[in-house]
């Protein structure tokens, strides 16, 4: 299995994400203005400041030549997983819904949290296939100034109904105001996976937890159970 | 060209931490009474064909799920 790890100039979690990905495979950096995913099984976008974070967290990244790649990886089924800073580019790229906001506090968050995974059932995402216990909480950090999960009251209605909330912070840990408590989201088909929380920094017990790979591990499996 | 400026703020009922520390500072320097303090952004810039400025406040500028934009001539100004 070949990981491919987004660069943009500005991203900064590129390493540890292609560290994690290759305790599941081979993975490889694409340059942000490559077009070409050829070989490639998984998409990684990681986090940082892609272009400064300019105007907007993402907002210029998603037009970058990669993102046009990305897209149509996206749309011919394959496992794309946003993280942070990625997560962002994926909402304004229109792949997942909703949008990042500044934190409620105005503070910038670097903690560990206890993520929930939910609708297991639905998606590719399947943490169902990896861990026996569905329900138990992942422990994985977040570090995010603007990491407020937002859409409209009916957008979030619709959001649940589909089954798209992948994870929620569990109950007291909402580092930032995000409504309802979402972590991440998944698209309607559930092959695009968004999270604010950073599962690269969590696959090595040096760093406290190692949860982290459960995550890598569903988008792994994505592509194994996928089209 | 054409010179606009496009405003862009926080859509009502999105809560603006911006603002709100912004407005949190104010009376610890002398200035009360001021409230509902809102912190958008300003782009100026200068367009061959302005019809096309709204395509490109939606598709850039803006975020149109969590932000309002206005559009200014400033023409002649």
């Amino acid at each position: 299995m070949l990981w491919g790890v987004v660069q943009f100039p500005g991203s900064c979690d590129e390493r540890d994400a292609l560290r994690a990905c290759s305790l599941l495979g081979e993975a490889r950096l694409v340059w942000h203005e490559d077009r070409d995913l050829s070989g490639i099984d998984a998409v990684v976008i990681p986090g940082g400041f892609s272009y400064g974070d300019y105007l907007r967290g993402g907002a210029i990244a998603r037009f970058s030549p990669v993102m046009e790649a990305v897209a149509r990886f996206a749309a011919a089924g394959g496992p794309v997983l946003g993280i942070c800073n990625g997560f962002q580019v994926l909402c304004e790229a229109g792949l997942l819904p909703g949008a990042l906001l500044r934190n409620e506090e105005l503070r910038f968050v670097c903690r560990q949290a206890d993520l929930i995974p939910e609708g297991e059932a639905n998606g590719h995402f399947a943490t169902e296939n990896v861990g026996q216990t569905t329900t138990r909480t992942l422990s994985i950090p977040v570090k995010h100034g603007e990491g407020r999960f937002y859409a409209p009251q009916e957008a979030l209605d619709e959001i649940e109904s589909r089954g798209q909330v992948a994870y929620r912070y569990a109950p007291g840990q909402n580092p930032n105001g995000s409504a309802r408590d979402i972590a991440g989201v998944r698209n309607e088909i559930g092959n695009v996976l968004g999270l604010m929380p950073h599962p690269e920094h969590a696959v090595d017990p040096l760093t406290g937890s190692t949860d982290g790979l459960r995550i890598f591990e569903a988008v792994a499996g994505a592509r194994e159970g996928g089209p | 060209m054409a010179k606009a400026r496009v405003l862009i703020r926080p859509k009502e009922g999105i809560l603006d931490p911006q603002g709100k520390a912004v407005e949190g500072a104010l009376p610890a320097l002398g200035f009360e009474g001021v409230g509902h303090v809102r912190v958008g952004r300003m782009v100026e810039l200068e367009a061959e064909d302005p019809a096309r400025l709204p395509e490109l406040c939606e598709k850039l500028l803006a975020n149109p799920l969590v932000e309002d934009y206005e559009i200014e001539s400033i023409d002649g100004g």
